[in-house]
């Protein structure tokens, strides 16, 4: 992404403003601004990526947890407990001489009740003035780690990663090879009513697949690929109209006098493009590889239907889809899972966002 | 998108008048091309004539020897069919609060990332960008807990403020909102392109207005406004062609039902359902035509709008 160079917000001071007052006033103005902006996108920020906060926090909640919290507190917590003579007692949080101490119940009244300090249980036990239900137990931090373990089970996680890598990763390799095959044909070969093909080509993105989408299941459905899945692999590899856009709009404004100079050296065009093109276009073909990935992770019209009834089959978007129900009383679970459904799109880009912000970056900016 | 003007200026020796370089070249081409000609041909030209004609008979996939043609009685039929009506509202209704923020939250956020006050620019657009790869059972997920009416967190902020949160998720009135803000996860692309188109904004503009007195907010309005309507102007039709196709998270939501009511009985909710539940592929598509051509219309009149307020700079026009 080609980052403007911005105006300085204000007139740059000269060497003789330097340490006047008014400069003081300018930097403190400044520093104010930079202060407040970035205050108020944090703000929005996290107000944004919240949601992400609760599936954390509840994945490693357990149930009695999940129980406790729906009042109380937000973290994966235990109320702490002091054995004391044989029982086990509530510890809570005790003003005593305007000092918060954490004690334990020993004897529970509405007019005084009776502590055991956990620190000095030798010690007498205090006696304290007021009811016990205005005490707010002590809490201590306590994840449960069991609820990936369920889901993972739950949810027979690693067949639904191979169903979903195996059909993303096929449909990537058509994807690439058709889209960087139909881009080249755009890009450089001089071919009759290329303008109008490829607006043609442009023009499907505005097309409702729907529109399509009963005849071409009809079709799958009569010659036997419902239920299996060829559907969601074998049309990648005729090429779509939003990574061949990228792609040319890339292989365009690679420098032309290499290939000729290639053609005059023999080479044929199979053999510019793989050794002059594609070596020189990997940053827009990383992109539309991470795009199919992700799109394949995503997709869940089409898997839906074509997997409908075939659970060994499905990805995981339409297998995890089923646990909303089954687990609709236990949260945990339901965050468990999807904790293990996002895992590896997030990584993915968080390791490659570079490439993938600047792909989607020309599909939209040159349109 | 810009007109390829690559035709003419082909390889120069084919210029020359080279003959069978020329037909080598052009025969390559196609080769290369052939691909997408293939494709479009199996997966688009042809079912689209398919779904025409089953839209004048009675298909149904699981009696597909008895077909039948029925004349315009599954058109008539998108009249009585009380779901038509009401899947269509629904559409609208949602539309009318989903598109001006579907539109306008990019434009406030991509503005907020390209303040020359932000520090640490990178990371906030990576992170706001991130919801958009997650996966969207995923965040449907995530969402459901967050606008539980009891336990999420939002009804508890709010009740931190004293008040009462509704029932998102279970009131036929406030699931709209409830879908706009899971919706919002998914902006990541429309406010990536808008802050590119931003920034490709010439500064000498905002230098010359700032030395005529203008002040930020009419820069923002007279210089980048119209700068980067084009911009604008793409998300909205995606957004117009995404409306119609709108159904993962109504669908997971509900379970195909449309509760809370008919509330989130979405147009291709109904179109699903008759299609590939009951089979009733003829009416099917009869449906999805109904939806291509509301998609053509609504598109066609943005197009002819678009002059009165898209700005292209220069001679290349989309």
């Amino acid at each position: 992404m080609a980052t403007a160079k911005h105006v300085p917000p204000y007139p740059t001071i000269g060497g003789s403003y330097l340490n006047t007052p008014r400069f003081y006033r300018l930097q403190l103005r400044r520093l104010a601004l930079y202060g407040s902006v970035t205050l108020f996108a944090s703000l929005v920020l996290v107000a944004f990526l919240m949601p992400f906060a609760y599936m954390l926090v509840t994945s490693f909640k357990d149930r009695d947890q999940i129980v406790a919290s729906a009042r109380g507190p937000v973290l994966p917590v235990d109320p702490v407990k002091y054995e004391h003579a044989g029982k086990l007692l509530d510890v809570v949080n005790v003003e005593i001489d305007g000092v918060t101490r954490h004690l334990a119940l020993l004897t529970k009244g509405r007019q005084e009740s009776v502590f055991v300090d956990p620190a000095a249980p030798a010690d007498e036990p205090i006696v304290w003035q007021g009811s016990w239900r205005t005490l707010k137990p002590v809490y201590e931090f306590a994840p449960r780690t069991g609820n990936f373990a369920e889901a993972w089970n739950g949810i027979a996680f690693p067949r639904l990663l191979f169903n979903t890598a195996f059909i993303a990763f096929t449909g990537m390799v058509g994807t690439l090879l058709s889209c960087v095959a139909v881009a080249y044909a755009f890009a450089r070969f001089p071919l009759p009513f290329k303008g109008v093909l490829f607006l043609i080509l442009i023009g499907t993105i505005i097309l409702p697949k729907q529109v399509l989408l009963v005849p071409t299941y009809a079709f799958f459905d009569i010659i036997g690929w419902t239920g299996t899945w060829l559907p969601l692999i074998v049309p990648h590899f005729f090429a779509n109209a939003f990574n061949v856009f990228l792609l040319r709009q890339y292989f365009l404004q690679l420098p032309r006098e290499l290939d000729e100079a290639a053609m005059i050296d023999g080479a044929g065009p199979l053999r510019i493009l793989t050794s002059l093109i594609i070596p020189q276009s990997y940053p827009v073909i990383i992109a539309v590889a991470l795009f199919h990935i992700v799109f394949a992770w995503n997709d869940y019209f089409e898997p839906l239907l074509y997997t409908l009834g075939k659970p060994d089959l499905q990805p995981i978007s339409v297998g995890i889809q089923q646990f909303n129900f089954i687990y609709s009383q236990q949260p945990h679970l339901i965050q468990a899972t999807a904790l293990l459904g996002m895992i590896l799109p997030v990584l993915l880009f968080f390791f490659s966002q570079r490439f993938f912000m600047r792909g989607v970056v020309i599909t939209g900016v040159d349109k | 998108m810009s007109t390829p003007s690559v035709a003419s200026r082909a390889t120069p020796s084919a210029k020359a008048g080279s003959a069978p370089l020329l037909r080598e070249q052009k025969l390559w081409g196609w080769i290369f091309l052939s691909p997408w000609i293939l494709g479009f041909l199996a997966f688009t030209i042809l079912p689209i004539l398919a779904s025409l004609v089953f839209s004048f008979t009675d298909f149904q996939l699981t009696e597909p020897s008895e077909i039948s043609f029925v004349g315009l009685d599954n058109y008539a039929k998108l009249f009585t069919d009380p779901l038509v009506k009401v899947s269509l509202g629904v559409t609208f209704k949602f539309a009318l609060l989903s598109l001006p923020l579907a539109v306008g939250l990019p434009v406030l956020l991509a503005a907020l990332l390209n303040s020359p006050f932000l520090r640490g620019k990178r990371l906030f657009r990576t992170l706001f960008y991130m919801p958009y790869v997650v996966p969207v059972v995923s965040a449907i997920f995530i969402w459901q807990g967050v606008l539980n009416a009891d336990s999420g967190w939002l009804n508890r902020l709010l009740g931190l403020v004293g008040v009462a949160g509704p029932n998102w998720l279970d009131d036929t009135t406030w699931i709209y909102p409830a879908l706009v803000i899971i919706g919002l996860w998914g902006l990541g692309n429309a406010y990536l392109i808008t802050l590119a188109s931003m920034q490709a904004v010439p500064t000498a503009y905002y230098e010359a207005a700032r030395v005529d007195g203008a002040s930020g907010a009419a820069r923002f309005r007279y210089i980048t406004l119209p700068m980067i309507s084009p911009v604008i102007f793409y998300n909205l039709v995606l957004s117009i062609i995404g409306l119609l196709r709108y159904f993962e998270i109504p669908f997971i939501l509900s379970n195909g039902t449309g509760r809370p009511g008919d509330s989130t009985m979405f147009f291709n909710i109904h179109f699903y359902k008759t299609s590939f539940v009951f089979f009733d592929m003829g009416y099917g598509s009869a449906l999805a035509w109904l939806m291509f051509v509301i998609t053509l219309v609504a598109t066609g009149i943005l197009f002819l709008t678009a002059k009165y307020w898209v700005y292209y700079a220069g001679a290349e026009r989309g």
